[in-house]
């Protein structure tokens, strides 16, 4: 029975994960994801699944990947300054291609910053943060409900692709208060086990292996270590190193159009915002103030891997507008894709973009 | 099943040194599982960064070989998430009380039900030979080529301080003592740190006049100083002798513990 209510961001993102039948949460308090622990150590206890508050963020992660290993949906919740001491473990779990689910609600960096002012200013750490070349996958929520609907979907996707998934919200989402509508179960794909015969790194044609979890028998060795397909370290071929590195890369990237996840408004419009999280909330104003069809909007609900294609539904744009709470960090992967101009319209210190700013910007670029 | 089915046999050889003291803890601790009746099934191996923390590798179980220092935490998902599984950590003694020592202390705290056995070599051996949190004072290592100026830390001791429910100390000249207190905590529910003096004839011994691997293992014969004797040197009010480690079990007790199989 699915339920109608009122709740804050982080609680929904709560909820979303356990819709999904998230068992395991390790995490340490930090402002602004910090309900998300709090709601977390209230319900995984009732429902025989495990919370636990551990010694600090590197620790959580590290619990959260055990977990995983055991077959558990396990996750972790932070902000900036928690955000950067995970991201070695974070590669670890891309190396060793742990499922698993980090929750950023991101807040004004760098350092300490703005702890309880919202920020975007993550989205290059997420996708590049840790040492060495590889993939990610990244949901961005605009409305409590999509906190819901993305974390329990990041479950999905951590899951299908092996590979730690990401829920890049920020203080605004997080802590906004909306209706939602609860699902008890969503739909979910299982992580596709090892196949008898197979090796515990041995790619399916997918490029993503089987899962030997932990207790079946498997006898997997995991290791942070360049391995082979039996998993054991081979830590100097550069041959083995290239064929796991690409592999890696290239599970996620050869699979951007399956994983895609975005809206667009307007396909015929010659000026285009591109948004992510809640500066679509403020597009989505100017669109009503406005009703003006030559006006588009690209929405990413997943701004990693990065759907490039999705910016050619727009064929007559003449400029891309792209309105964010950092310095311009996907404008730059936007310009990438495109021949005409992207136009970046940083804004920094917490607010969002008001309306009357994005008219104005309007009025100037079109 | 005996202790030999344990193995990995298609990894070998190792990477240890000639003489390096890890391989007889390795079997130490494979006795002591194979003596519980444990199962190749049910048993997880996890370990971090190092010499030490490559052991897992060369075990038929699943294991995790995780980043350095964060073992502890990597198994307290592990054992919480499914407590039917038999947790062994291997660690070293900068893996433990350097980088890892803020997990160290917290997972004596909890007291999850696992052990972990530390290979001691007072020495960084992975790395070649730096200084660790358990470097003598005086000895000489590539970072302290002056010899060691810092205080060490006493791993058992600050595992009793933190909370453990079981700690025991011996060197890898004493393999039948080391065998039994690593049962001891394999059976003990709760967090055992099981710590072992081990000799690294490369990069401590070959720097600090040891050059003999007999040397060292002589080395860790006479200078380990049975609990019970320290005890009654307290008693009768005479000093500890200089250089001295202490050596037995110096907790077993039954704080309340996390993740003990229902
Ligand atoms: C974050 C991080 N810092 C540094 C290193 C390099 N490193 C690898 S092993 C090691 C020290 C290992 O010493 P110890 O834990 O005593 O293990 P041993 O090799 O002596 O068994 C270091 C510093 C690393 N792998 N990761
Ligand atoms: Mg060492």
């Amino acid at each position: 029975m699915s339920r109608m209510e009122f709740m804050q961001g982080n609680t929904a993102c709560a909820e979303g994960a356990l819709a999904a039948g998230c068992t395991f949460f390790g995490g340490y308090p930090i402002t602004p994801s910090t309900e998300v622990a709090e709601h977390m150590a209230l319900k995984l206890p009732k429902r025989g699944g495990v919370f636990i508050q551990m010694e600090d963020e590197i620790a959580s992660i590290a619990a959260a990947i055990g977990a995983s290993w055991t077959g558990a949906r396990a996750m972790t919740a932070t902000s900036g300054p928690g955000f950067s001491l995970m991201m070695e473990n974070i590669g670890y779990a891309v190396m060793t291609e742990t499922p698993c689910v980090i929750v950023n609600i991101q807040r004004g960096g760098p350092s300490t910053g703005q702890p309880t002012r919202a920020a975007q200013g993550d989205m290059l750490q997420c996708r590049f943060g840790s040492h060495g070349d590889y993939g990610i996958i990244a949901v961005c929520p605009a409305s409590v409900q999509e906190m819901f609907d993305l974390t329990a979907e990041a479950f999905n996707l951590a899951d299908r692709y092996r590979v730690p998934a990401f829920v890049m919200s920020d203080e605004i989402v997080g802590h906004m208060r909306e209706r939602v509508m609860l699902a008890d179960t969503v739909e979910t794909t299982p992580r596709r086990p090892l196949s008898p015969g197979r090796l515990p790194f041995e790619p399916g044609e997918d490029g993503v292996p089987g899962f030997p979890e932990f207790g079946r028998g498997h006898a997997a060795h995991v290791t942070g270590l360049t391995h082979d397909e039996r998993g054991y370290p081979d830590a100097t071929d550069h041959a083995a190193h290239e064929k796991l590195v690409r592999r890696l890369y290239q599970k996620i990237e050869s699979a951007r159009r399956e994983i895609a996840d975005y809206e667009v408004t307007n396909p015929d419009a010659e000026v285009v915002f591109v948004t992510y999280g809640p500066p679509a909330r403020t597009v989505w104003q100017v669109m009503h103030d406005l009703s003006d069809p030559a006006i588009g909007h690209l929405r990413l609900r997943l701004v990693w891997p990065f759907p490039e294609f999705a910016l050619a539904a727009f064929p007559d744009a003449k400029v891309f507008l792209m309105p964010e709470l950092n310095m311009g960090q996907i404008s730059r992967e936007v310009e990438r894709h495109v021949d005409v101009p992207v136009v970046s319209l940083p804004k920094l210190g917490g607010e969002l973009h008001t309306p009357a700013e994005l008219k104005r910007a309007l009025e100037v670029h079109r | 099943m005996s202790a030999a089915d344990w193995q990995r046999i298609d990894r070998l050889p190792n990477i240890y040194c000639a003489g390096c003291g890890n391989g007889s803890v390795i079997n130490c601790t494979l006795a002591a599982v194979e003596e519980m009746g444990w199962t190749r099934e049910n048993t997880v191996f996890i370990s971090g960064i190092g010499c030490s923390s490559r052991a897992p590798g060369y075990i038929l179980t699943d294991s995790l070989h995780t980043t350095h220092g964060r073992a502890l935490a990597f198994a307290t998902g592990v054992k919480l998430a499914n407590p039917a599984l038999n947790v062994v950590v291997f660690t070293g003694d900068g893996d433990l009380a350097a980088i890892g020592g803020n997990h160290f202390i917290h997972a004596c705290r909890r007291n999850v039900d696992m052990t972990a056995i530390c290979m001691n070599n007072q020495i960084y051996g992975m790395t070649g030979g730096q200084g660790s949190p358990t470097t003598p004072r005086g000895a000489i290592s590539t970072t302290t080529p002056y010899g060691s100026a810092e205080p060490v830390f006493d791993l058992a001791e600050l595992a009793v301080a933190a909370g453990a429910n079981h700690v025991a100390r011996w060197t890898s000249y004493h393999v039948k003592e080391l065998m039994a207190a690593i049962a001891t905590g394999l059976q003990t529910p709760g967090f055992s740190l099981v710590e072992v003096m081990t000799q690294c004839p490369t990069n401590y011994g070959r720097r600090n006049r040891l050059r003999q691997v007999s040397d060292m293992i002589e080395h860790l014969r006479t200078h380990a100083l049975l609990v019970q004797k320290r005890d009654r040197l307290i008693r009768e009010g005479k000093p500890i002798p200089e250089g001295m480690f202490v050596v037995g079990e110096l907790v077993r007790r039954h704080r309340p513990a996390m993740g003990v199989r229902a």
